[in-house]
This record gives structure tokens, sequence and C-alpha cells, in this order.
């Protein structure tokens, strides 16, 4: 964790809100990532779309990335944006590669639900609570997770 | 993807009815699930996918400068929006500085773009409602837009004019002049489009109060562009979060608080006056200098030094062989694309190769609003509300 990072605004409230909601963070390109316990996500992301002081209501972007053969395999990536404040954050949780499962957003932000239903698809990360968590750019009968490291870019022939 | 969506019980009088992913207004493959009820949609749900490509699982098998091509086929409608958006994010992780020409003729290009994307869109949406002639009108000046790019870059439509660290070739000669005599031109047109569509009535009772949505409601469904000026918010990532010298260029955002189908038509018409206000810009202040950034372990040499000089030569091999290697890390760049809200999530392992190339395609979070757009409206307007939300397959899809 970079000291720069720790010492930041939204960290340091973060925390104090509630001890431990923050595993790590880190600034990159001026850029700030906090890493999240998957069980204090929901709860995070409520606070950071209605406390005054964040008001992070747009969620820009949510995707995934596979560290295979890596343990903790998989980690879910949210880019938040504040249209009143202009300012943006990443979130990320990091999950086990054995039934990777966490909490879904679309109750927070109803704008996740065909992002974690591409997460889904593309890399089989299970979003509890989602209302709707079938397979959006793959027929439905399709074997596998193509965007997972140990899928082959040819596919399986 | 579902296949089919079931009755609720007790409605038996309901019928579902399947439209696309061949509908001719749905532009692409587009299909949508409908429940009617007489010919009120009580329910829709859309079906996505027919398009997929897997670029993101390519780009991570292709070094950086090999995957801009594969980034202009995704918006087939802006290319050089999406050219800009990789290189950006890339030149943001590699912490590259751009020369001021560079950016201000990728600017320019990129409002140019802006304006054809438009003319496409507004060319359709006026078909599906049935006023023909517009499309024709449009056409014709995006022809001149894409002559304008075939100049610069050789190519009308899948550009890849943008380089990691700069552009692809200096333009030639007379290319500026050629962007003069179109931009001086083009403001009259609008008003052409606007004669025929603005205060026509046919066209005001098919699109005002149609397809309304509020800007709390479009903010909470990740809705961005013109889609959610249209609804009264004003957020523009060029003015908000600049990129590629924005910040040095003059112009309004456009912005109407009834978020229907006309205002989003409005905003959208305003915004072309707006691109032609920044290209003209760009041309009275275009610098003098290079169009490549001082990088030759990233940028490619020019083919004459390679001739002259070892340097050169060695570097153009090892770009070509292997590519460069960026730090370890991971940024996140967003640029305003005509849809909207374009990202370029990039996670590199300081490998040749991003270990992760994510896009947030605009349209892909605009479709989400689409069944709150027409549930409880007629089936004709589910046509006016599908093409005023201004989606491409081709970046849903991926």
């Amino acid at each position: 964790m970079n000291p720069e990072a720790q010492s930041h605004p939204v960290v340091q409230k973060l925390q104090t809100l509630s001890p431990g909601a923050v595993d790590e963070a880190q600034i990159f390109r001026g850029e700030l990532t906090l890493w999240i316990p998957a069980a204090r996500l929901r709860l995070v992301a409520e606070v950071l779309r209605d406390d005054p002081e964040f008001s992070f209501k747009y969620l820009s972007d949510l995707t995934a990335l596979d560290h295979y053969p890596l343990e903790p395999r998989f980690e879910t990536v949210y880019h938040l944006n504040s249209i009143e404040h202009n300012s943006r954050l990443r979130l990320k949780v990091r999950l086990p590669g054995d039934d990777p499962r966490v909490d879904s957003l679309v109750p927070v932000w109803p704008g996740a639900t065909a992002f974690e239903r591409e997460v889904f698809d593309l890399f089989g990360i299970q979003f509890a609570g989602h209302p709707y968590l079938v397979r959006i750019l793959l027929p439905d009968d399709w074997a596998g997770h193509p965007l997972r490291k140990d899928y082959p870019t040819e596919g399986y022939r | 993807m579902p296949l089919t969506l079931e009755t609720v019980p007790g409605h038996e009088e309901r019928v579902v009815l399947s439209m696309g992913p061949q509908h001719p207004s749905t532009h692409g493959v587009l299909r949508l699930v409908l429940e009617l009820e007489g010919e009120t949609v009580v329910r829709a749900i859309y079906d996505i996918g027919f398009l997929h490509t897997g670029f993101e699982k390519s780009f991570e098998r292709l070094t950086y400068s090999q995957d801009i091509t594969l980034t202009d086929r995704m918006d087939y409608l802006a290319p050089l929006s999406n050219n800009l958006g990789f290189c950006l994010a890339t030149e943001k992780l590699l912490d590259l500085e751009i020369p001021p020409k560079a950016q201000f003729i990728r600017v320019l290009l990129t409002e140019l773009t802006r304006i054809q994307s438009h003319l496409v869109w507004l060319g359709t949406h006026a078909i599906d409602i049935g006023a023909m002639s517009v499309f024709l009108y449009c056409f014709r000046e995006r022809e001149d837009i894409l002559r304008i790019f075939e100049m610069v870059s050789g190519q009308r439509m899948m550009t890849s004019y943008f380089r990691i660290g700069g552009l692809a070739l200096e333009p030639p000669l007379g290319w500026t002049e050629r962007v003069e005599k179109f931009i001086k031109k083009f403001p009259a047109k609008i008003d052409e489009y606007e004669g025929l569509l603005t205060r026509n009535p046919i066209w005001m009772v098919r699109t005002q109060g149609v397809g309304a949505i509020s800007g709390a409601d479009a903010v909470a469904y990740g809705v961005s562009g013109p889609s959610l000026r249209g609804s009264g918010v004003k957020w523009d990532i060029r003015k908000a979060q600049p990129y590629s010298s924005y910040d040095k260029f003059n112009f309004d955002i456009p912005t109407r608080p009834e978020g229907d189908v006309y205002a989003r038509y409005l905003v959208r018409l305003a915004e072309m006056r707006e691109s032609v206000k920044i290209v003209r810009q760009a041309l009275d202040g275009l610098p003098e200098g290079p169009i490549k950034a001082n990088a030759p372990h990233i940028v490619m040499p020019e083919r004459e030094s390679m001739k002259t000089s070892i340097e050169a030569l060695i570097y153009h091999f090892k770009i070509v062989t292997e590519g460069f290697h960026p730090p370890i890390g991971e940024v996140y760049q967003s640029i305003e694309s005509p849809r909207g809200e374009l990202g370029v999530y990039m996670v590199s392992d300081g490998s040749p190769r991003p270990f992760r190339c994510h896009v947030r395609a605009p349209s892909f979070a605009n479709l989400q609003a689409l069944p709150k757009l027409i549930e409880g409206r007629l089936i004709a307007d589910v046509v006016a509300c599908i093409g005023s939300i201004d989606v491409v397959l081709g970046e849903i899809d991926r």
C-alpha cells in the first residue's frame, strides 16, 4: 500500500465509517484504486453513492480480471464516477478461483445489470442477488468462459 | 439470451413479439422481445450478442500497436474515436507526452467523426420515423467527411490513423483546405436538415413526449453522451475531464431538459454545430511541429531514417518483432465518443501485450435504458426510441 494513497481523504473517510472497509489502496498515474473485502462491497458502494461528500451516482464501468494461475484468482473491477464532484474512483474485489461469488450491485446502480451479466458470461463469476443472471453475449448453451486465461484464444475445437 | 418471453398467467390475451435481429429499424442486429397488449408494450427485453467477435480476448493476443486496428471495428461509425480512446489509455500507461500538432489533429478528426456519426444517426432515425429524404441529404455530407478521412489515412472507414505516440502520417498537402471548404458549407446544411424536421408537425408528434427518461434515472442506468444531455444533465467528458488538449477549445455543451426523443434530436443537432466550431478553432490554431512523440522505443521510426541510421533500424526491428514493454499498472481512460462515455481500461503486466483491455462501450450502457423508454408505449414508438439512443451493435457485442 503506498502512503500517499493511504492518507487519501476517500480512504480516511471510509475507514472511519467502517473500519476495515479498505484492504489496500494504491495510486497509479493519478488514479486511486481501493481493494474492498467481498463481504463489505455492497455497504461501501451504498456509502459511496449516498454520502454527499462522495456522491458516486454514476457507475462508469464494471469488469473483471483473471490472474490464473495465481490465487485469489479473480478480481472484479468497478469504475465509479461522480458528476457533482467530477471525480473518479476504482474499486476492486478479490475473489477465489473456486466458486467466485460477489454481491450484485444492481440494487445500488441499476446500470450494473448488463455489465454483471457480461462478467458472468465471459468470466463465470456469480453475482448474488442479480435479478436476471443469464449469458448476454454468448449463446445459452456455450461451454466455458472465454475471457478466462485458461481458455484458448482459438477456442476449443 | 432468452429466446422467448412467457406471458404472465392470467393475461393470455397478450402477444409476445420477437422484433429483430433482422428488422431494418433495429440498426444492426438488435433483437427485442416485446410483450404486447393490443398495440401497447407491457414488457420489453433486449437480446444482444449476434455480433460478438471476442475483441477483448484478441487484444490480449496482439501487441499494443496491433490492437489499434481492432478498435476501428468496434464502433464502426466512429472508428477514430475508438482509436483515440485506445491510444490515450496506452499513452497514459506509458506516461507519454504527445506533440501539440498531433493533439490538435486528433481533436479535429474526432470532431469530424462526431459529425459523420451524427449524420448517419440522423438519416436512419428519420427514415425509421418516415422522413425518407433526410437520409439522402445526410449521406451526401457524410461522403465529404469520409473523403477527408480517406485523404489523410488512405481509408474511408477503418482508418487506424491514430497511433500510440501520435499519428500515422503527416496530413497531405491541400488537406486543411479540404476541411476548411467542408466546414464553411456545413452549417448551412444543418439548417437544411432542421428545415426538414425541427418544425415538421409529423416529426414533432412522433417524437415529442415519446420515450422520456429523467436525468436521475439516466444517471442511474449509466446512460451517457447526447442521450444523457437530452435529459438535462450537463456532463461532457471533453469539458469535465479534458483529454488531448480539449481544454484549449471554446465550445458549449448543449442540453435539453425534456428527456424525450425530440430533446435528444435537438441536442445532437446542436452538437454538430459545436463540432464545427471546434474544427474551425483547430484549423486556425494548428501548431507547427512533429506529429509523433519523441520516444524511439515506442514510436515507429521514419522510413527514410531507417536507410541511414542503424538505431532507427534496430528500433524498427524491436517494435515490429517484439513490441514495447509498458510499466506494470492499470489505467482507465474515458473519452466522449459520439455516443457517450467510451472508456478503455488497460491492465499491463509489463509484457508487450495487454494483460487485459476492457472497453466500456457507451451503447452497451445506453441500451439498458431502452426497456424503460418503451414500456407502456405503442409499438410504433419503439422504433423512434431505438433510433433516439443511437446504438451501434458493433461496440455493444464487441
